[in-house]
């Protein structure tokens, strides 16, 4: 075995093993922990396949960033977890069935696929292309192309965001109740139809007999 | 290849930039409006909508033409399917306005989101490369979950927008799992037609491209709310403010169905002479459409709500829709008059004929489902949310003419005679036929017939039951008008379905020979 091969299944094996730990960890602070693990190896191996800028950003953004406010928010908030876990062996059995079910079928269709077969040469590296900028480091690839080839996938991303943005914003900013501040341009714009509203209705009698005895209660009570 | 911008064909996607620039400029208009302008943020998405449909109808071209390096593709379905999209988000805003007033929901953020949600469905209808799929997949969902979630104090709304977003966040991952296969067997291929190349070619293997080709087809069912993806579709359509119903209900079908005319007629066909993938995909699609058909209208039948009943019967309906789809997919038909092996010029023919009924059928079902939901919201009050089939009860004596119009909309969706409905189905049943399915046709016809009972049911409340709340119904005149206008469109269309039908078989035309 290569050493690049060995390396790679180490990694990928850790990555397995981290990103089934974050299922099943029972502590969140520990789920989190493996996921940053898990972030760690699929670092490592895109290393490998000298994608340097893309496996730094991966690990300065997500664990350096991401994942410690993640952190955060899972050792402030108070989730009761033992809630959230309730049912799950009542819901175990017909889990299983279906995962495993699917895991077979899966395995069937890729033992035929994937077995010790080559992959095609892959058609698509920029570096291949006639004419294209000569490029040493993996940063300066995705550069080249992030502008000019992929310039509509990248500039629509960026509209992605947008709409993560104004959601987030949508849903969740209010407005803060505890403010005294009164608009004048509101008061000035009310009209009395918005203030009172006077109903036309026919009038009525009321009925003589209770209305005295109601007169005469309040009358004694007053006395009193 | 040298880079080069004029190469990119920019102006081919002069809407799509003109939409993307109007999102930003409403966004800091609204932001610096004074909060009484309130109508600012709608009447700025009804005016981008409409210069938006003038730029696509002006750049609307027959001959196929590609832009950002393959990546953008120009072609007529495109155009027609674009410009039913801008048409559907106009009345579904329109039709929204007052209920979104009555509700404090009408805050520019709302109209913001549905401008996002049209862009994202622009890009996914043009989009001729994986990657550019995905991503406006994703804009058109992201928005969409927003605008589920927009009545953020409604218990029922948030759930419906957290429903949404999980499973449609599954959905995007089983998609893009599906993407990746096909992306490593065929050698990195991500522009559709290189990836039909290959698979045509039968270098690949077809193993992986099949397993990647089993998510696509997954992804594609949930986001057409087809069974067994469509737990979501009942529950959202009936949780979210019935303004953002109408929207969810119309639009985002048309773009699906796109996304599926894109991914496998023009992705995964492989050759026709092999019958190569697309008799796996026929296979795959023939189970969901048969079982969406025969759940969809069994479920309506019990249903009291009426969103939950025109939910289940939307399900129906895009059943129906792919039947059309699947019925041209291998080129082999086995009609009255023998069989037809593909390649032929009538095999072909009978392809095209086969994909513009799924199309005529999609444009069909987004007329009626607009009506349907507007007449919803049309009976909705300040303060009375008009759900349930009850609330039909006598709306002859509230008010005959609107009754008339939604006797139109539910003739038209259980496909009776003279509505555009029927001709819709009958375009279907015709291809699925002709393309051997006999059986699977007898199941459609019987399940319509089960389903004309929920559809007679509103009928029958409205002409012969006792109003329970007899107000009369206070809409604006505009919405009054085109409400009317729909409604009726729908059994015009209905007299005369020449033109649409014309109009979607020469957008196949000049889709095919792309596709084989």
């Amino acid at each position: 075995m290569e050493f690049t091969s060995f390396v790679f299944y180490f990694f990928a094996a850790v990555l397995i093993f981290s990103g089934l730990r974050v299922v099943t960890a029972r502590n969140p602070v520990h789920a989190a922990l493996f996921l940053v693990l898990a972030f760690f190896s699929a670092g490592g191996i895109w290393l490998l396949l000298s994608a340097e800028f893309l496996a730094i950003t991966l690990v300065m953004v997500y664990i350096g960033a991401v994942m410690v406010l993640f952190l955060f928010v899972v050792m402030m908030l108070d989730i009761d977890f033992a809630r959230l876990r309730e049912g799950f062996w009542q819901y175990l059995p017909v889990g299983a069935f279906v995962g495993v079910l699917l895991l077979i079928e899966m395995g069937l269709v890729l033992s035929r696929g994937f077995g010790g077969k080559e992959m095609p040469p892959t058609t698509a590296m920029v570096t291949e292309q006639a004419g294209a900028i000569p490029c040493k480091s993996n940063i300066c690839e995705l550069g080249s192309v992030l502008y000019t080839d992929y310039v509509y996938p990248f500039e629509l991303a960026a509209l992605v965001l947008l709409v993560a943005m104004i959601a987030a914003v949508s849903l969740t900013l209010r407005r803060r109740r505890t403010s005294k501040y009164i608009s004048p341009e509101e008061q000035i714009a009310a009209r009395p139809a918005d203030r009172m509203e006077l109903v036309k209705m026919a009038s009525e009698k009321e009925a003589p007999a209770s209305a005295a005895q109601d007169g005469a209660g309040a009358d004694k009570e007053a006395g009193q | 290849m040298n880079f080069d911008v004029s190469n990119l064909n920019i102006g081919l996607a002069t809407a799509e930039i003109f939409v993307a620039i109007m999102v930003l400029a409403v966004m800091l208009v609204t932001a610096f409006a004074r909060e009484t302008a309130r109508g600012l943020g709608y009447a700025l998405a009804q005016l981008t909508l409409i210069v938006a449909a003038f730029i696509t109808l002006f750049t609307l071209n027959t001959e196929a033409s590609s832009a950002f390096g393959g990546m953008f593709v120009s072609d007529l379905p495109g155009g027609i399917l674009k410009l039913v999209v801008y048409f559907s988000m106009m009345l579904a805003l329109l039709y929204g306005r007052d209920y979104l007033a009555d509700r404090k929901l009408d805050r520019p953020e709302f109209y913001l989101l549905a401008l996002l949600t049209t862009l994202g469905m622009m890009v996914l209808i043009t989009a001729n490369h994986l990657l550019v799929v995905y991503v406006g997949l994703e804009m058109m969902s992201l928005s969409l979950y927003a605008l589920v979630a927009f009545d953020r104090d409604s218990a029922r709304s948030t759930e419906a927008g957290m429903k949404y977003f999980v499973l449609g966040a599954l959905a995007s991952g089983l998609l893009l799992y599906g993407m990746s296969m096909i992306y490593g067997a065929t050698g990195g291929a991500l522009e559709l037609s290189a990836i039909n190349k290959v698979a045509a070619e039968g270098t690949a293997d077809k193993n992986i491209l099949l397993f990647g080709l089993v998510f696509l087809v997954a992804g594609i069912a949930f986001k057409l709310g087809t069974v067994p993806f469509h737990m979501w579709v009942p529950d959202v359509y009936q949780g979210s403010p019935t303004a953002v119903t109408l929207i969810l209900s119309s639009a985002p079908k048309l773009a699906a169905f796109a996304m599926a005319l894109r991914l496998l007629v023009v992705g995964l066909s492989g050759s026709p002479e092999l019958s190569g993938l697309a008799a796996h995909w026929q296979n795959m699609l023939l189970f969901v459409a048969a079982a969406s058909i025969i759940l969809g209208n069994i479920a309506a039948l019990k249903q009291t709500n009426i969103k939950r009943m025109l939910a289940y019967s939307g399900i129906s309906h895009m059943g129906f829709m792919l039947l059309g789809l699947l019925s041209g997919a291998t080129g082999n038909f086995s009609g009255a008059e023998g069989s037809i092996i593909a390649g032929t010029p009538e095999a072909k023919e009978l392809v095209t004929m086969a994909y513009s009924s799924a199309m005529f059928y999609a444009i069909a079902y987004v007329l009626m489902s607009l009506a349907a939901f507007g007449m919803v919201v049309l009976l909705s009050n300040k303060g009375f949310e008009a759900e349930n089939i009850e609330d039909f009860k006598g709306l002859n004596s509230r008010n005959p003419w609107f009754a008339l119009l939604m006797l139109f909309v539910m003739f038209s969706m259980a496909g009776i005679p003279f509505f555009v409905g029927f001709f819709a189905k009958l375009a279907v049943l015709k291809a699925v036929i002709q393309a051997g399915f006999l059986w699977i046709a007898v199941i459609a016809v019987l399940m319509s017939v089960i389903g004309a009972f929920y559809y007679l049911r509103i009928v029958k409340l409205m002409y012969f039951d006792e109003s329970t709340a007899p107000c009369p119904i206070s809409v604006s005149g505009e919405m009054q008008v085109l409400l009317s206008v729909n409604a009726v469109a729908i059994a015009l269309l209905g007299l005369m379905p020449d033109k649409l039908l014309s109009l979607c078989k020469q957008a196949m035309e000049t889709m095919l020979p792309l596709a084989s």
